[in-house]
């Protein structure tokens, strides 16, 4: 199982600490060692490759500044090299000075392009602007009717007929332009990068309508085969943007590396769900250590605020770090997690957690969650605040009042301390992912437990600050500066 | 059909590592990495490629093998035996027997229903399609077309309605008219959204507590899937008990490498492909060929 690339680098820097410095011999190992992790996290092998070269020039160069050790000091810069690959130049999103502005989605089949072009419109419209879908995908079954549905819910029309794909798009267009919309989103089959006459169908499509934006959409849990197929809808499209899917699983997305690579265009967004409000501004920064496997408390932070209040989730979130929380804290912790997939998902954001979480994940599977709930309720609330008054007595009247066993109870309570020690260890040790810089309040769309109206995602809130969404005019100052600052 | 015949359009020279290796004369450390680079490549991942060389060297050594076409043999063999010799047949048995479609989002579920449904019916199966996806827009409607194509009923619900109560009825409906087989499309969902893996759960218990039983729940796993495959596989099976696997999207260039972990450290028999997005786009699962298409070991294959 993949540990991060912080404690596979452990060994070897002990090595390193015991001699005082970083050889070359060192340098090597290392350089092994993120070569592993990023093939695990799907980047493609010709691009670790490269990747690697510059990060051994660099790497070996680095030896000479004295702040950091050795060891943090090729972290830092892997994290930095690949941040740079990942953001580079951003997209420039212009409008075209005779409307409407022109954009295209193509990929492969399932990526993600429909629910992308209904994400999109849907901030076109929250930026002032009057954009127009059009469905192009005359093959999938009931592809129109999605996009209809789609179009139906954010307030947006949707054109389409049963001719052929470049004739849809033709009239689209031409539709568009007499409505008056000022931005038209063209949604495409999927197509497989070697099915040549797909491929030339799309192309043609682009051919007919011109884009000012060709966007490929990409799913973040593709492995080596992202750049075949980046490659080829870049020679047929010339493409200016990628656009990352399902970045709400937990695929570690080295295909974003593989793609900024081998097309040079920038990854313009992120989806991360299912609700038509879940797009966000790539942040280079986070992917690379997500990546990497190295946490990121940021996310980390943002996920909680989904459940939680900002205040809380901040003070939440510090006091996991400062291992300042009682039971009823963990009790709390453990059901809003809940809410938000396997604990160890979560918990492998914070930095320097997920090898620890091996453990504690097993312990803490979500089936044992409503024990671990009727012990804690079984406690006096002085026992909750401090776990070391649990004597052998007041063991077996908790077991008696939660019908666990006296032993499950001693393994919670060894458990709640180890998970302390261990969060006190990472606050106190300086999170490297930790941005000091704050966020407004977020909210994501996607579904509720069991029975919300379908896909209906939540109304877009106010004061959504994001960099690149939300705010229109913050938005788009990001999309012509770029995210990362 | 074989999968060999229905691949020749869409693959391309992909495996040079492997072209490489045979025109070499013996095998010297430069090829062992080249091999190895062409498991990484279809996306076996570090670890498996890691233990499958390791294993195919051992095995030359010890068969004093150092021809190229030995040692292809070798791998070959090798990795057709990690993928083992399971019943890749699906079960039947129930009063109807109910097959549950489960996967993330994207991979090809509802297609492989369609698809499914096609086969049954034209081998003289009573089939029932179960519209369980009431989330994702005009999951229903595609469903109903593919329905209409293969000539197989489909019960579905209202858009958001609770989706084992859907499959519940249909699995009712197949037994009131006699059908064996219902077939249960759920609605995509990464395994990071433990709501919805409880939610999957709650759709296997409550697909028998009528009439049915379910005896195949089919993970569906798209051929582009890179490491995360495995995980997935985990996580789903953790929620609803997996019995097989469905790997998809085999026509386009990705090789699907992951199944071998998936099969390896679960257990978990491959028992379909995919192979396009038409109605008779679907095949057993063959390892041999399999095998022979990851590796392009089939001369004739070749662009
Ligand atoms: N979890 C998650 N699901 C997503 C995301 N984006 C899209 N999906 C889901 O992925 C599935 C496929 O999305 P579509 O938008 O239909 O994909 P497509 O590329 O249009 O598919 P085809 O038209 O069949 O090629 C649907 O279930 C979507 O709801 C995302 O960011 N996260
Ligand atoms: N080339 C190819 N395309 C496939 C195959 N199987 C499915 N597809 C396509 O993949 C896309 C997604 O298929 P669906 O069946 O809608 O996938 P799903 O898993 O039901 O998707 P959600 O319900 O949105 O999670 C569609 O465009 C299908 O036509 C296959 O074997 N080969
Ligand atoms: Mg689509
Ligand atoms: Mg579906």
């Amino acid at each position: 199982m993949f540990e991060g690339l912080t404690s596979r680098f452990e060994g070897i820097l002990r090595r390193a600490r015991s001699r005082g410095r970083l050889g070359p011999e060192e340098v090597d190992d290392l350089l092994r060692e993120i070569r592993l992790a990023l093939l695990e996290a799907d980047v493609h092998l010709d691009v670790v490759g490269v990747f690697l070269e510059r990060i051994r020039e660099r790497a070996l160069g680095a030896e000479l500044s004295g702040v950091l050790n050795p060891g943090q000091q090729v972290v830092k810069v892997v994290l930095e090299e690949l941040t740079l690959i990942l953001g580079g130049e951003t997209m420039k999103f212009t409008y075209a000075p005779k409307p409407p502005t022109v954009v295209l989605l193509a990929g492969l089949q399932g990526s993600g392009k429909t629910t992308t072009a209904a994400k999109l419109a849907r901030w076109f419209k929250s930026s002032g602007r009057n954009p127009m879908l059009v469905g192009a995908d005359l093959q999938r079954p009931a592809a129109v009717a999605q996009l209809e549905t789609l179009g139906e819910r954010i307030g947006i029309p949707v054109f389409s007929q049963p001719t052929d794909p470049v004739a849809v798009a033709v009239a689209g267009r031409a539709e568009a332009a007499r409505l008056g919309r000022d931005v038209v989103i063209f949604d495409t089959a999927g197509r497989l990068a070697v099915d040549d006459e797909l491929m030339e169908e799309v192309r043609g499509i682009s051919e007919a309508v011109q884009p000012d934006h060709t966007l490929l959409v990409i799913d973040s849990m593709m492995g080596q085969d992202a750049v075949n197929v980046a490659t080829a809808f870049h020679d047929r499209l010339s493409l200016d943007a990628v656009v990352l899917t399902k970045l709400d699983g937990d695929a570690r997305g080295g295909a974003a590396l593989s793609v900024r690579e081998v097309v040079g265009c920038p990854i313009a967004f992120a989806s991360t769900g299912e609700g038509l409000s879940d797009l966000d501004a790539f942040h280079p920064n986070r992917m690379a250590s997500r990546i990497l496997g190295m946490g990121d408390v940021e996310t980390l932070i943002e996920q909680v605020e989904t459940t939680y209040d900002r205040e809380q989730a901040e003070d939440a979130a510090a006091r996991m770090l400062e291992g300042r929380f009682t039971l009823d804290d963990f009790l709390e912790q453990v059901n809003q997690l809940r809410r938000m997939g396997p604990l160890s998902s979560v918990m492998k954001m914070v930095p320097g957690m997920s090898q620890q979480m091996a453990g504690v994940d097993e312990a803490l599977d979500e089936g044992r969650i409503d024990r671990i709930e009727g012990i804690i309720n079984s406690m006096t609330p002085a026992e909750r605040i401090d776990p070391g008054l649990i004597d052998g007595s007041r063991r077996s009247r908790i077991a008696a009042g939660s019908g666990a066993q006296p032993s499950e109870i001693t393994q919670l309570l060894r458990q709640f301390r180890e998970m302390r020690k261990m969060m006190k260890k990472m606050g106190g040790s300086g999170s490297g992912g930790r941005s000091s810089k704050r966020r407004g309040k977020r909210r994501k769309g996607g579904r509720a437990a069991g029975a919300e109206p379908t896909g209906s995602d939540r109304p877009a809130t106010k004061g959504l600050a994001l960099p690149g969404l939300g705010d229109p005019a913050e938005a788009e100052e990001w999309i012509l500066r770029g995210p990362g600052r | 059909m074989s999968l060999r015949s229905r691949l020749g359009r869409a693959r391309n020279a992909f495996s040079a590592q492997v072209r490489g290796v045979r025109s070499v004369s013996t095998v010297d450390a430069a090829t062992w990495d080249a091999l190895e680079e062409a498991l990484i490549l279809a996306d076996l991942g570090v670890s498996t490629t890691a233990d499958v060389i390791a294993a195919v060297r051992r095995r030359a050594d010890a068969e004093a093998g150092d021809e190229p076409d030995v040692v292809l043999d070798l791998l070959r063999a090798e990795v057709v035996e990690r993928l083992g010799s399971h019943d890749r047949s699906l079960a039947r048995g129930g009063d109807p027997s109910v097959w549950l479609f489960v996967g993330v989002n994207g991979v090809g579920k509802t297609t492989t229903v369609g698809k499914l449904g096609r086969m049954e019916v034209q081998a003289g199966t009573g089939v029932v399609l179960a519209a369980g996806d009431t989330f994702r827009a005009a999951a229903a409607d595609q469903l109903a077309l593919w329905g209409d194509e293969v000539g197989a009923a489909v019960v579905s619900g209202a858009e958001g309605a609770d989706p084992s109560s859907v499959i519940f009825d249909a699995v009712e409906h197949a037994a009131a008219v006699g059908a064996d087989l219902v077939l249960a499309d759920t609605a995509g969902r990464v395994h990071t959204r433990g709501n919805l893996m409880d939610e999957l759960s709650k759709v296997r218990r409550v697909a028998e507590k009528g009439s049915g039983t379910v005896t195949e729940t089919l993970l569906v796993i798209d051929s582009t899937t890179g490491q995360n495959g495995l995980v997935q596989a985990r996580r789903f099976t953790e929620a609803a008990d997996v019995t097989g696997v469905v790997l998809t999207k085999l026509d386009g260039s990705a090789r699907g490498g992951i199944v071998v972990a998936v099969q390896e450290e679960l257990g978990i028999p491959v028992k379909m492909v995919g192979v396009g997005e038409g109605p008779d786009d679907l095949l057993a699962f063959d390892p041999v060929e399999f095998v022979d298409a990851l590796f392009e070991l089939d001369d004739d294959v070749e662009a």
